[in-house]
């Protein structure tokens, strides 16, 4: 019968989990590559975006990603990050487009917000860089796991010409066949993480050996604590009065906006022992965090409906 | 390393679906602590006295202001034998769009029914769509089963009902499961119960750690969609050609002789290369790139497939339909059809069938086949196809219906007719003009 006909063979072993994930990822970019005129990483130098572009380079080799990588920077990164950014597009030879905030505030298009933080105002420079650059496809490195919004996001996922996500109107996402058509003025946002878990990440990390920023692993770091995070001192202000720095053993566990992106206390100095903390972690990587997701029940998805990835 | 089990759930409004999934997550210990204090919150700003599960997986402000799940969401869990991604498909009046996509990539698909209510019409809808869609397990989930008093009887006569229905879809009996469980009181889903000791087989979260997972067909004939040609041009790589894809179905080895589709010319498979060195064979589901003995022109939406066994390309499919728009289909509709990695434009020449997925038969050529309908069709392709049999390979006999106008994904097609009810009103479509 039929729907049974499959069941039976099982002589050749499966891809694991990890293989499975990443035969699924490079599956993505290689559609991408051929129905699209203009795709373009989001690349922030952060563990999933270091990722994506560690399997588009599996994807395309022996040649070289047939895609730029664009950049929006805050203007409050860590320097690690940055540096470590700047290396890895020497390493492979990339093509790096860096939309600074900053930019955008000094001409006036966009306003400090009162909080000091700059994490909301990347959607103007994001959405502005897509329009200049006319790309069509734009990847990012966003995990559906991460958070409940993100839950329904598809992996292929239309926005309309100003970059809104509409959850009641996606399209249905059948076998591996992903539709790209889109009108001009239109893009889509493409998201070859989407099936995977930070656990996946780290365990993918590990087994590739995927160079990331020292960052995420524990170091000495001076930070003051603002509303339950530990944060470091920087260029987006900070300390305030009355905040008292201290020095501590930590790591991140995630990597964005310095005014929003708290450190963890951890000792964990290997892959092998963040591996060993995110498994016994009760806390998801952004409660642990990530400010700008605490705003509201529906934080993200009021984001992603204005834009944002 | 762990295997990956893909699975879908369904189920009707209110029969505890979202309940039972936040109970899988919170059981496997898949829910971390600021999740469980924002559902906990959440719970207690509505008056109830402990937390409202459904609350981890409705994640959208509208979902949770009408309590109802709105549109698929995927969720992620792991226990030490395996991981899970579960297509989390809401039961209202969008069923069959959402039972489509959920099913198109499951493994397995967990219905859920209301010990109360037993097997009702939807539940017979989803079964037969997932039928329909090829996915080879089954489980029944006999919820609030605590809401009958544990009842062995109530759960028997469910189970009976509901077997014998999947059975004249085609399920063998060692494919379809029945398990009595309380989403709301945890029996049976991740703990055993002791509240029904009638019961004798594996809890939920046993049987999903253990079903063998159906393997992608690897001693099917081998299919390869050529998704991307990669020329590297660099001076390390100078005369580099490699046909980059996803192996569709079966198994490919060096020196297997294979054929290129449409144009029908012969080579041999030279070396399987991957980023991380050369493989002896790839098996369905594994991304590489092939180099082959000879220099030939192949592009994009190509078919490398074995030699013996090679579909032969068609301009006119026979398929089954499974209608997602609002927009409703009529005979001559001008569509595009994608096929592996392949978009031609087509017309819809005739309507032939709609299937009753309730009564389980078919009605004769319709006029329209609205949202949320099944029914079958003959489609003109500008372009021929290697296409195969849904029911042989769910991979190379799928296709998307596109709108040329504006994108939209109009419908889920499947080559062939995947089920015998709508097999069974005409056996084989006349030849085209």
């Amino acid at each position: 019968m039929t729907t049974t006909a499959h069941v039976n063979s099982a002589a050749v072993p499966d891809l694991d989990n990890l293989a499975a994930l990443e035969s699924e990822a490079i599956h993505i970019f290689r559609e991408v590559a051929g129905e699209f005129d203009r795709p373009v990483i989001l690349f922030s130098g952060g563990k999933d975006s270091t990722l994506l572009l560690h399997l588009a380079i599996k994807a395309f080799w022996p040649a070289p990603v047939p895609f730029p990588l664009l950049h929006v920077d805050t203007g409050h990164n860590f320097d690690e990050v940055i540096a470590f950014r700047d290396h890895v597009v020497e390493k492979h030879g990339l093509r790096l487009i860096v939309a600074k905030v900053q930019d955008w505030i000094d001409d006036g298009r966009l306003a400090e917000r009162p909080d000091g933080t700059r994490n909301p105002l990347q959607t103007q420079p994001l959405l502005d860089t897509i329009a200049e650059h006319r790309f069509d496809a734009v990847f990012g490195g966003g995990r559906r796991d991460e958070e409940r919004a993100r839950a329904k996001e598809r992996i292929f996922s239309l926005r309309n010409a100003f970059g809104q996500w509409d959850p009641r109107r996606q399209r249905p996402e059948l076998w591996n066949l992903y539709n790209g058509r889109h009108r001009p003025g239109e893009h889509v946002r493409v998201f070859p993480l989407s099936n995977w878990t930070e656990a996946d990440v780290w365990n993918y990390i590990a087994r590739e050996q995927v160079e990331l920023p020292s960052i995420y692993y524990a170091h000495r770091r001076k930070v003051f604590k603002r509303d339950g995070m530990w944060l470091t001192e920087g260029p987006w202000g900070g300390p305030r009065d009355g905040e008292e720095v201290t020095e501590l053993t930590v790591r991140y566990r995630t990597v964005g906006d310095g005014s929003c992106t708290g450190a963890v206390e951890s000792t964990a100095s290997t892959v092998e022992e963040v591996i060993a903390e995110v498994l016994a972690s009760r806390l998801t990587e952004r409660g642990a965090t990530r400010a700008d997701d605490r705003l509201s029940e529906a934080a993200m998805e009021d984001r992603k409906r204005e834009g944002y990835f | 390393m762990s295997s990956l089990l893909r699975l879908a759930t369904a189920g009707s409004v209110d029969d505890g679906k979202s309940t039972l999934v936040g109970r899988l997550l919170y059981d496997t210990k898949s829910v971390l602590a600021d999740q469980l204090d924002a559902v906990t919150r959440a719970s207690v700003d509505r008056g109830l006295s402990t937390p409202d599960l459904s609350l981890l997986v409705d994640g959208l402000r509208s979902e949770r202001e009408q309590g109802i799940t709105i549109d698929v969401a995927y969720r992620y869990f792991a226990t030490p034998k395996r991981s899970f991604v579960l297509a989390d498909t809401p039961g209202h009046v969008q069923y069959t769009r959402n039972t489509v996509t959920g099913a198109s990539t499951a493994q397995l698909a967990v219905l859920l029914v209301d010990a109360r209510k037993g097997v009702i019409e939807q539940t017979r809808r989803h079964a037969a769509v997932l039928a329909l869609l090829g996915v080879p397990r089954l489980v029944l989930a006999v919820n609030k089963i605590d809401l009958v008093d544990y009842d062995e009887e109530t759960f028997r006569v469910i189970a009976k009902e509901f077997t014998d229905h999947a059975t004249s879809l085609g399920y063998a009996d060692g494919s379809v499961l029945t398990i009595p469980v309380s989403a709301l009181a945890g029996d049976n889903v991740v703990e055993r119960s002791a509240r029904t000791p009638w019961y004798s087989g594996p809890t939920l979260l046993e049987h999903l750690e253990t079903v063998p997972v159906a393997p992608d067909p690897h001693d099917a004939p081998f299919r390869f969609p050529v998704q991307y040609v990669i020329r590297p041009r660099t001076p390390e790589h100078p005369d580099y050609r490699g046909y980059a894809g996803q192996v569709a179905a079966g198994t490919v080895r060096p020196g297997d002789e294979v054929v290129v589709l449409p144009a029908g010319l012969r080579t041999t498979v030279q070396r399987i290369d991957t980023a991380d060195g050369e493989l002896a064979e790839a098996g369905a589901g594994r991304s590489v790139t092939l180099v082959l003995a000879d220099d030939l022109d192949i592009a994009r939406g190509d078919v490398i497939a074995v030699a013996g066994s090679a579909p032969v390309p068609t301009d006119e499919l026979d398929a089954t339909l499974a209608w997602l728009s609002e927009k409703p289909l009529r005979p001559g509709a001008r569509v595009l059809v994608k096929h592996g990695a392949r978009t031609v434009q087509a017309f819809v020449e005739e309507l032939s069938s709609r299937f009753d997925e309730q009564k389980l038969s078919t009605l004769e050529s319709p006029e329209t086949l609205q949202l949320n309908e099944i029914g079958r069709a003959r489609v003109r392709l500008a372009e021929p196809l290697p296409v195969d049999e849904y029911e042989v390979s769910r991979r190379t006999g799928a296709f998307l219906v596109i709108d040329p106008a504006d994108g939209t994904t109009l419908a889920a097609g499947m080559v062939g007719a995947p089920l015998p009810v709508l097999r069974s009103d005409r056996d084989v479509v006349s030849p085209g003009p």
